[in-house]
C-alpha cells in the first residue's frame, strides 16, 4: 500500500474544507483525483505532502506516518503544487540544481540534465525561468519534483493552462514515470481521466462521492462504454455475433458494441473488411465520465 | 540549511540588493566618518572611529529590514513558501539558512570599513595611538547588532505577507529595541526601576561591549536575543500550517 489516507479532516475556522476522506492509491496506478472547484482537492493534497497539518486523521505514504516523520515522507514525494510557484529569479539549471541540493543528491548535476532531458527542457535550460512560458514553467515544476526519483508523485493540476500538444506530452510523461510510482493527480478534465488514470476518486465540497476503478466506476453507475460502428447501409450483422461480439443497435445502421477487449477496433475493422461491409465510421461512445462527474457532484446540491 | 544559505546569498548577488545595501552602507558611514562638517574625525581632533560606531546602528536600522524585508513575505506572496516546505527541510533549517544569509551580507558591508582602522591609525599622532581593544570590541558590538537586527527582520517578515509592513515594523522593533528601552527606563516613572529597564535593551549592552570589555553577560545577551526572535519566527512559520 503505497500511500492510504485515512479518516482526513481538515476544518479552517467554521469551514470543513475535507470531511473524513479515506482512500489509497497504489503502486503502478495513476490515481485521478476530481472535483469541482473548492471541493477540497489542493487541501487534500496539502496535508498529502505535509505542506499543511490535518486537524484529524492520517496520511501514510509508503510506510511512513506524514505527520510523525515529515521529513522522510518529503524525501519519497514529488510535489507539484497548484499555479506551480518557482523562484522566477532563477535559472532553469540553477533552480534544479537548488532542489537537487535539497534532496542531498549525490549525482546532483547528471539528474539535473537528465530531468531537462526528461521534460524537454533541453533548449530552456539556460534560460532564467521568469522567460519561460507557463508551459515551460510547468515543466520545470515537473522536473523539480521527478528530480529524485520519488516513489509517490502529487500533481495538483499538472496540465492546467497548457496548449493542447502540452497537454498530450506532459501526460506522456507522467505516464511513463507511473510505472514503479504511485501517481496522485488532480484534475477536472475529464478526458485527461480517460486518458491516463486507472483509478478514480471524487470529492465534493469535502466529502468523498466515489472512489474506484475507472471501470468499475463507469460500470456500476450503467453507463456505456464501448466502440460505436457504423454503416452505409443495412448489414447482416451474423458475422460479428459469431466473433462473439454483442451488438446493440444504436441508431440507423448503427450498433454499439460493448467489450474490455484492447484489440476491439482492429478486431471489428478485420472482420468488416474481410466480408466487406460498408462501415461508414468506428467511433469510441460518448465518454460518460463527465456525466458521473456531473451526476455525483452536482445531485446533492439540489 | 547549507543549500537555503546558498540560495539567498545567490539571490541577494542576482539582484541589486546586496551592492546597494553594501555601497550605500559604505557611502553612507564613509560620508559621516570623513566629510560631514560636523561628525568627521578630521575635525573631531582624536583618532577613533567614533562615528562608525554611533552612527552604524542608524545606517543599519534602515539597511537590515530592507534586506531582510523579502525573506518570508516574498515567498508567501508568491507562494514559494509551499515549494520550500515540501522539500526536505525542517523550518529551523529554513530560517536559520535566510538568517546567515542575512547576517553574511551584513557582516559583508562590516569589513571594507577595517580599511578605517589603518588610516585613522596612520592619521594618529603618534601614528598608531589608537584604542585598539575598544575598536575590536566595537566591531563585535556592531556585528551582534547586525545580527539582532537581521533576526527581527526575519521575525517581521514571517508576521506579514507585505514587504512594506515588513519593513516598517521592522525597522520600529530595531529602533525600539536599540534605544527605545533605554528611553523608556528614563522615564520618571519606574527611576527605581531604571538599571533594570535599561539592561533590556541593545544600549546598554552595545556601550558596554564597545568600551573593549568583552563581558560574557553582554554576549549572552545578544545571542539569546537572536535567539528569541528566531524561535518565535519558528512558531509563526508553524501555526501557518
Amino acid at each position: 500500500m503505497s500511500v492510504s489516507i485515512q479518516q482526513l479532516t481538515k476544518v479552517f475556522g467554521e469551514q470543513t474544507a475535507v470531511n473524513g476522506i479515506s482512500f489509497e492509491a497504489n503502486e503502478g496506478m495513476i490515481t485521478g483525483f476530481l472535483g469541482p472547484n473548492g471541493a477540497g482537492k489542493s487541501t487534500t493534497m496539502k496535508m498529502a505532502t505535509g505542506y499543511i497539518r490535518p486537524t484529524s486523521g492520517k496520511i501514510i505514504v509508503d510506510g511512513i506516518d506524514v505527520e510523525e516523520n515529515p521529513i522522510a515522507a518529503k524525501r519519497i514525494i514529488g510535489y507539484l503544487p497548484e499555479h506551480n510557484p518557482l523562484y522566477l529569479d532563477m535559472y532553469v539549471r540553477e533552480f534544479l540544481g537548488f532542489v537537487a541540493s535539497a534532496y542531498s543528491l549525490r549525482n546532483a548535476k547528471k539528474r539535473v540534465e537528465e530531468m531537462i532531458e526528461l521534460v524537454g527542457l533541453e533548449r530552456e535550460r539556460s534560460k532564467r525561468l521568469s522567460a519561460l512560458s507557463k508551459g515551460y514553467r510547468q515543466r520545470v515544476g515537473l522536473a523539480k519534483s521527478l528530480i529524485h526519483d520519488p516513489k509517490v508523485l502529487i500533481l495538483d493540476e499538472p496540465t492546467s493552462g497548457l496548449d493542447p500538444n502540452q497537454i498530450l506530452e506532459i501526460r506522456q510523461v507522467i505516464k511513463n514515470i507511473s510505472a514503479n510510482k504511485t501517481v496522485i493527480l488532480s484534475t477536472h478534465i475529464m478526458q485527461e481521466v480517460e486518458a491516463i488514470c486507472d483509478h478514480v476518486v471524487i470529492i465534493d465540497r469535502g466529502n468523498m462521492v466515489a472512489n474506484d476503478e475507472l471501470s468499475k466506476l463507469k460500470e456500476g453507475l450503467g453507463n456505456t462504454s464501448g466502440i460505436i460502428m457504423e454503416f452505409e447501409k443495412p448489414v447482416n450483422t451474423v458475422v460479428f455475433t459469431e466473433a462473439g461480439f454483442e451488438l446493440k443497435d444504436y441508431g440507423k445502421n448503427a450498433y454499439l458494441i460493448e467489450s474490455d477487449r484492447s484489440d476491439l477496433r482492429a478486431e471489428l475493422l478485420r472482420i468488416t473488411s474481410e466480408h466487406d461491409l460498408p462501415l461508414s465510421s468506428l467511433t469510441k461512445a460518448q465518454n460518460s465520465l463527465e456525466e458521473i462527474f456531473h451526476r455525483l457532484t452536482q445531485g446533492k446540491a439540489s | 540549511m547549507i543549500s537555503i544559505f546558498i540560495k539567498e546569498v545567490n539571490e541577494f548577488l542576482n539582484s541589486l540588493i546586496a551592492y546597494v545595501v553594501i555601497g550605500v552602507f559604505l557611502i553612507g558611514i564613509g560620508l559621516l566618518m570623513w566629510v560631514f562638517p560636523d561628525t568627521n574625525i578630521l575635525d573631531y581632533g582624536y583618532a577613533s572611529l567614533e562615528p562608525l560606531f554611533s552612527f552604524g546602528p542608524y545606517v543599519f536600522m534602515f539597511l537590515i529590514p530592507a534586506i531582510t524585508m523579502k525573506s518570508f513575505a516574498e515567498e508567501r506572496r508568491t507562494g514559494t513558501i509551499e515549494l520550500l516546505q515540501t522539500l526536505p527541510f525542517r523550518d529551523s533549517q529554513i530560517i536559520l539558512g535566510k538568517f546567515f544569509a542575512g547576517f553574511f551580507l551584513v557582516l559583508f558591508s562590516v569589513i571594507p570599513t577595517l580599511v578605517y582602522y589603518f588610516s585613522v591609525s596612520s592619521l594618529g599622532n603618534p601614528v598608531g595611538n589608537l584604542d585598539t581593544p575598544g575598536i575590536i570590541g566595537s566591531y563585535i558590538g556592531l556585528v551582534l547588532l547586525g545580527g539582532v537586527f537581521t533576526s527581527i527582520g526575519i521575525l517581521s517578515s514571517a508576521l506579514t505577507g507585505n514587504q512594506i509592513v515588513s519593513f516598517i515594523l521592522a525597522a520600529f522593533l530595531s529602533f525600539f529595541f536599540y534605544t527605545g528601552i533605554d528611553s523608556v527606563a528614563s522615564i520618571n516613572v519606574w527611576a527605581d526601576w531604571s538599571y533594570y529597564i535599561s539592561e533590556f535593551g541593545i544600549m546598554a549592552h552595545y556601550s558596554s561591549i564597545s568600551r573593549g570589555l568583552l563581558d560574557l553577560v553582554d554576549i549572552v545577551y545578544f545571542v539569546s536575543l537572536i535567539a528569541i526572535m528566531l524561535l518565535l519566527t519558528q512558531l509563526i512559520i508553524g501555526s501557518r500550517k
